[in-house]
């Protein structure tokens, strides 16, 4: 794996959405979504997993890894149990990061409330 | 910009952005979420140096910059460093972590069951929903493919 390309990827990741949002009236939440929605079809197609081992990072930290991870929990998901891993493999294979999120997110607002200024 | 429809609106925004802003946008985009994703990854490499398996390591990777990102939001060093980095903190998962802590600091004031309790998902619910309905489609697909 290679750090150069790691960067690379990531970065051309970020230079993209930044011309999207620039060039076209597309909100930052509705490339969010399009990342992830992508990240899904890049893992059903096959091409994230061979990307991932390339540039690790580069690809699993934008918000497309988001959307390949969910798309990876079900395959293994479904592959050991079955019509029932469609239902449980994506969120499982999230709960991490969501549950830190949300629960980071409760914390700071418990701490941090009102001193913030948004975006 | 009444009375126009979406193509002419887009040729004036097109026209009154100027050029070289969106080319400095872009350079900064790009440079900062390398070096977010490039920062990421040596984490992860510690992360296995220190003895966790591969799967492992890229989770606590990603762990670790929802985390910084969180706390950057609540110290508000993510807003100064996302006015000038647009996408590139947007786009890695610190712009995730940002939307999540930033709406739920925000929303306080409101109370903590409809204020912090249903604005944490403005933009966090979004991007959960569409990347579940993404995989169930793709879990059916795939689970199609496999009884044939």
């Amino acid at each position: 794996m290679n750090l150069v390309l790691t960067f690379l990827v990531g970065g051309a990741l970020c230079a993209a959405a930044q011309i999207l949002i620039d060039k076209t009236r597309l909100s930052p939440a509705r490339i969010l979504v399009g990342y992830v929605v992508l990240g899904v079809v890049l893992f059903a197609l096959g091409i994230y997993t061979p990307l991932f081992e390339a540039v690790g990072c580069g690809i699993s930290i934008p918000l497309v890894g988001f959307g390949a991870a969910i798309g990876k929990g079900v395959k293994s998901a479904v592959d050991t149990d079955g019509l029932l891993g469609i239902l449980t493999g994506g969120l499982t294979a999230t709960s991490s990061g969501i549950t830190a999120t949300l629960f980071l997110g409760f914390l700071l607002s418990l701490i941090a409330h009102g001193k913030h200024k948004k975006m | 910009m009444q009375g126009l429809n979406e193509k002419e609106k887009s040729a004036i925004i097109k026209k009154c952005t100027p050029k070289s802003r969106v080319v400095k946008n872009t350079l900064s985009a790009f440079f900062v979420g390398g070096g977010i994703c490039l920062f990421a990854e040596l984490l992860r490499r510690l992360y296995i140096y220190l003895g966790e398996s591969e799967e492992n390591a890229g989770i606590f990777a990603t762990l670790s910059i929802v985390l910084i990102g969180g706390i950057f939001t609540a110290l508000g060093i993510f807003d100064r460093l996302a006015r000038h980095a647009g996408a590139g903190t947007l786009v890695p998962i610190t712009g995730f972590s940002n939307s999540v802590v930033s709406s739920a600091i925000d929303s306080a004031s409101e109370g903590y069951i409809l204020g912090v309790g249903s604005k944490i998902f403005t933009v966090a619910g979004p991007v959960i929903l569409y990347a579940t309905v993404s995989g169930v489609i793709y879990g059916l697909l795939y689970y199609i493919y496999l009884s044939l």
